[in-house]
Formats: structure tokens, C-alpha cells, sequence
């Protein structure tokens, strides 16, 4: 029976195999075009504010839109350092994103490699308390947190964006270092433990320097995370000497109702340096979400 | 020097109990972190919430007042309300247009790399922009959104200035954002062993057939994975409502998160924020336990 009916379908399918494969060919066609379609779609709204960010005011208010300003107004992006003290801003976000990029790489090698590679007694009880952390919602600590370090006297100072994370509070990344670091055979350490070598030389000059794509994946994340972060510089920073980008986008959104070429312009150039990490570094995004399921945020 | 020792409790060789000193040392940034950040702030979150605290005069015990008060204060429910109707609509959506994207691109079609990249992009944009962007795509009359609508003379809509039509505009510009979803299906479809595909071929399988018996089974892991972090998050929309929109018009996007920080932040009770905190705490730990209990049935795990 099943014999007959594989015949079968190889007499009836040796015509219309000609007519299959141009089917085929005709689908990827449409499917192409279907997706260039959506793609375009998709890269618009972005496309759309580094455009009108070089637009005089004239042009932003037209009918129909103009999508390539006729004389680029690269003086845009000289008016908003006018409007607001946005190299403050920028300054700022380098100086608590460097911090707490360094923190979570410092801390998360530190305690993954402990989960990892180092026994010792209640090391499971925290690992899985660790991992129970990585999707608990943070808006529970948000109010209390604030109380917190309101009495640490952190109000209107950087520590509240960076201090916690040399404190390894991104588990995320400490799972990711310390899935890695199981990987690795233990006659590396084992070794140079013989030969004498510490701990710290063995975390700092053997496993990490093999941990680079992770290291990687976990610098773009973390950069990303901290550049981006709102709610954060939001609630703890009131003085506008200590503002990051963000604010400073959410201000002058506030102030300009009038000059969108302004607002955008301010968009654009704080997207512009995770454009560049995104161009260079696009391997370590694509590999570490497909590692970790998060990435940017 | 002898260490004096019970015979049960043995110290045990010196070389092992380095490993434990060293052991806790490496792991002290997490242990202590954990402590200070984030159970010290939770338990006294629940203190908080039996208090009544506006930063300024010394906190005041009410007992249940504040969470009584969650259950009945329509504003708190209308803002659990609009974070639910965000979540349960936007989050299948997002999961079929992701996983359609990803289909697509494990397709042999040209431009791959590229069409990945772009689907991406949008969130390398920082939040912040993306919401003054989007507060303008759906401008009334300069919004790119309404132009687009007009080649099909679909008459201007006014969206964020809306209440019927503003939360759907959130959830328009979540399917935006999909980008971390679709790599998360890419690389899972990646996964699927070609055999299964072949032998479904043999077996007279169409293209249909593959698709619903070997493809979507195959993934059920990482589609619940997608669904379970999309869940969180979703309940947790805060910026774009900030910024677009500030909870209006009539309140309809203003959100759960919108609505505790306007409680802690703007208005300084502490302690109703606390307990609100709380309250979508629970919800969205239920939630997620809910889907934990829920994947045994349909999602597939392989031996």
C-alpha cells in the first residue's frame, strides 16, 4: 500500500516538479518584496527623526511631509546645546554608565566564578536565590529603594545609578558569566593552583581572558541598559547639573512644543552613539539574546 | 596550633576550608547586594505599607487603611485595568508578528542580515526617544501615521488625544519593539534539526503540515520563554505613558507603574505606593507561576 502510493506520487510529481520549484521561486519573490515592505516600515519612525532633526521649523509643519529637508540645518544640533546644557547631559550619562558598566563586569566575574568554579557550603541556596531574582519585577523596590538611599543621603548624586551594580544586582549577567565559566575544564585552575597562583590570577589572567565573547556580550548590554535607563536618573536626580540624556530628551520635549527639529535633533544625537556599538559590536547583540533572551531595554 | 574540635563538628582540611573562605569572599558582592538592594527594600516595603508616610512629618501606623484603600480607589483599579488590557492584547500580537518575522528570515531569501538589523534597530533606540518620536508619529496633523492612513483615504484620527484609540496606539508602537523577540525565535528555529524536516518531507508532509507539526511544537519552549518576559514587562509600561501621554486622555493610558509613581513621587504617599507596588507585584508573580503551571500542557520539552 505504501509502496504504491510513494509511486504513485513520484509518477503524478514528475510534471508538475517544474511548476513546484517556479511556485517556490515565486513565493520568495513575493515574500521578499512583503518584507522589504515591512522592513521599511520598521526603520521609518527612526528614519523619520534623523531627518526632520536637520528640517527647518517650516518644514516640519508641511503637508505632504518633507522626508529630505532641502537645506540641512546642521545648526539644529549647535541650538540645543543653547536650549539645555546637553554636553552636561552627556558627560553625565559617560560617567554613570562607565561606572556601573565596570561594577556589573567587576562583580558579575567575581560571583559567577564563585557559583561556577568554587565550592563551598550554601552555594546552591544562593545560586537559586540568585536565579529567583533574575524575573522578579523591580517595581516592588522601587518606592523603598528610594527611601533607602534618601537616607544614605544618595539624593541628587550618582550613587543610586551605580553603586548597586558593583553589588551584582543585574544577576542576569552573573548567570550568563557563570554558565560559561562551567563549561571550562577544572584542570585549568587546578593547575595553576599548583603552581602557586591565587585565586584573583586565576580569574583575572586565565578564565576571563577565555570568557571574551561573553565579557563582550555583557559590556553591550550593560552599556545599553545604563545609557537608556529613565526611571532611575528620573527619581533620584532633581538638580539639572546632574541630568543625564535621557532627562535631558524628556526636557526638552517638555519646553519645545514649537520646534520639533529640536526635540529630534536631541533624539538623534543621543541615538547616535548606540547606533555606532549597534554597528560594530551587531555579533555580540545577536549572540547574547540568543543567550540570555533580554538586551537593551 | 590545634584546632579544638567536637567530634561532630569536624573542621575539615585546611586547603577545603580556604575553597569555603574564598568561596563566600568571591560571591560577597552578590550576597550583600542581594541583602541591601533588593530583600532589605522588600520587607521594608511591606512595613511601608502598613504606615502612611508623606517623607516629611514621622511615619504614621494605619493597619490596613492603605491596602483597603487600593481595593477601592477606582483610579488604582482603572490603571491595574489599562496595564491588563495593554498586556493581554499586545503580548499574543507581538508573539505572532515576532515568530511571522523570524519565519520569514530563516526563509532563503536575500538581504537577510539586513532585514535582522532593521527589525532590531528600533529597540537600540533609546526609550526615551522612541517615545518623543512616536508622540509625533500619531500627531493629528503632522504625525506620519495619519499621512500613511490618507494614501488609503482612511480619514486623520486623533490617537493619543483619543481614549478609545490610545491604548491601542501603545500596543501599535509595542509591535515596534519586537526585535529581541524575533533573534530570540531565529536562533531557536536555527535549532530544529533539518532531519525532522526531511523525514516529514518522505511522510508527504506540505509546507502547512511542517509549520503546525514540527515547527510551532519544536518551539513552544521559547515561545512561552517570549511570552513569560513579555508579560513582566508589559505590566511594567512606564516611560512611553510618561511621556506621551501622562496617563491621558481621561486617564486611558495611565498605567499601573504610572500610577504608583505618580502615588510615591508626586504626591508622597509612601505608603500607598508601597502597598501598590505590591499589589502588582502579586499579580504579575501570579501571572507568571499561573503560566509555569499552564506550559505543562502545551509546551513541549524534549527528553
Amino acid at each position: 500500500m505504501a509502496e504504491m502510493t510513494m509511486q504513485e506520487m513520484k509518477k503524478t510529481s514528475k510534471r508538475p516538479m517544474g511548476r513546484r520549484k517556479r511556485l517556490e521561486i515565486i513565493w520568495l519573490v513575493t515574500l521578499q518584496i512583503i518584507m522589504t515592505i515591512i522592513v521599511i516600515s520598521f526603520l521609518i519612525p527612526t528614519l523619520w527623526m534623523i531627518s526632520s532633526s536637520l528640517k527647518h521649523t517650516t518644514e516640519v509643519f508641511v503637508h505632504p511631509i518633507v522626508w529630505i529637508p532641502v537645506h540641512p540645518q546642521w545648526k539644529n544640533y549647535i541650538k540645543i546645546f543653547d536650549v539645555l546644557p546637553f554636553a552636561k547631559f552627556a558627560w553625565n550619562t559617560l560617567i554613570v554608565t562607565g561606572l556601573a558598566v565596570l561594577g556589573t563586569l567587576v562583580s558579575s566575574a567575581m560571583v559567577g566564578y564563585s557559583f561556577a568554579r568554587l565550592r563551598w557550603p550554601g552555594r546552591q541556596f544562593f545560586f537559586a536565590l540568585m536565579v529567583s531574582t533574575m524575573m522578579l519585577p523591580e517595581i516592588v523596590t522601587l518606592v523603598p529603594r528610594f527611601i533607602e538611599f534618601r537616607s544614605f543621603g544618595w539624593i541628587d548624586t550618582f550613587y543610586p545609578l551605580t553603586a548597586p551594580y558593583w553589588f551584582a544586582v543585574s544577576t542576569l549577567y552573573v548567570f550568563l558569566i557563570h554558565q560559561f565559566f562551567r563549561g571550562l575544564p577544572m584542570e585549568l585552575e587546578e593547575a595553576a593552583l599548583i603552581d602557586g597562583a591565587n585565586r584573583i590570577q586565576i580569574l583575572t589572567r586565565i578564565l576571563l581572558p577565555l570568557a571574551k565573547p561573553v565579557i563582550a556580550t555583557i559590556i553591550v548590554f550593560s552599556l545599553i541598559q545604563h545609557y537608556n535607563a529613565f526611571l532611575e536618573p528620573l527619581i533620584y536626580l532633581n538638580g539639572m547639573e546632574h541630568w543625564t540624556l535621557a532627562l535631558g530628551i524628556r526636557a526638552i520635549n517638555d519646553s519645545n512644543v514649537k520646534n520639533w527639529e529640536l526635540v529630534f535633533a536631541a533624539g538623534t544625537l543621543m541615538f547616535i552613539p548606540v547606533f555606532l556599538l549597534f554597528a560594530f559590536a551587531q555579533r555580540y547583540f545577536v549572540q547574547g539574546i540568543a543567550l540570555t533572551g533580554f538586551g537593551g531595554r | 596550633m590545634t584546632v579544638q574540635t567536637s567530634s561532630r563538628f569536624k573542621l575539615p582540611p585546611k586547603s577545603i576550608l580556604k575553597e569555603w573562605i574564598e568561596g563566600y569572599l568571591f560571591a560577597s558582592p552578590f550576597i550583600l547586594g542581594f541583602l541591601v538592594f533588593t530583600a532589605y527594600p522588600m520587607g521594608y516595603s511591606i512595613w511601608l505599607a502598613f504606615h502612611k508616610w508623606d517623607l516629611l512629618s514621622p511615619p504614621r501606623f494605619v493597619g490596613f487603611e492603605n491596602i483597603v484603600k487600593m481595593f477601592q480607589d477606582p483610579v488604582a483599579n482603572l490603571a491595574l485595568y489599562n496595564s491588563a488590557y495593554y498586556t493581554i492584547i499586545a503580548v499574543p500580537i507581538q508573539l505572532v508578528i515576532s515568530f511571522a518575522l523570524a519565519l520569514a528570515l530563516t526563509q532563503k531569501l536575500k538581504f537577510r542580515d539586513f532585514y535582522r538589523a532593521g527589525f532590531y534597530l528600533p529597540i537600540i533606540v533609546p526609550l526615551v526617544a522612541s517615545a518623543v518620536v512616536w508622540q509625533r508619529v500619531f500627531h493629528y496633523e503632522y504625525g506620519i501615521l495619519n499621512e500613511f492612513l490618507s494614501w488609503f483615504g482612511i480619514p486623520a484620527q486623533k490617537w493619543l488625544f483619543d481614549p478609545a484609540l490610545a491604548k491601542p496606539a501603545f500596543i501599535l508602537m509595542s509591535f515596534w519593539m519586537i526585535g529581541r523577540q524575533m533573534v530570540i525565535f531565529i536562533a531557536g528555529l536555527g535549532n530544529i534539526p533539518e532531519s525532522m524536516y526531511e523525514a516529514a518531507s518522505l511522510d508527504g508532509a506540505g509546507p502547512v503540515a511542517k509549520l503546525f507539526k514540527i515547527t510551532v511544537p519544536m518551539m513552544t519552549p521559547l515561545i512561552f520563554y517570549n511570552m513569560v518576559i513579555a508579560i513582566i514587562n508589559s505590566f511594567q509600561t512606564f516611560i512611553p505613558a510618561l511621556i506621551m501621554t501622562d496617563g491621558g486622555p481621561e486617564r486611558s493610558t495611565l498605567f499601573a507603574v504610572l500610577n504608583i509613581y505618580r502615588q510615591g513621587f508626586n504626591y508622597f504617599n509612601m505608603g500607598y505606593a508601597a502597598a501598590l507596588s505590591w499589589q502588582l507585584f502579586i499579580i504579575i508573580v501570579g501571572f507568571t507561576i499561573t503560566q509555569f503551571v499552564i506550559s505543562r500542557r502545551w509546551v513541549y520539552y524534549e527528553e
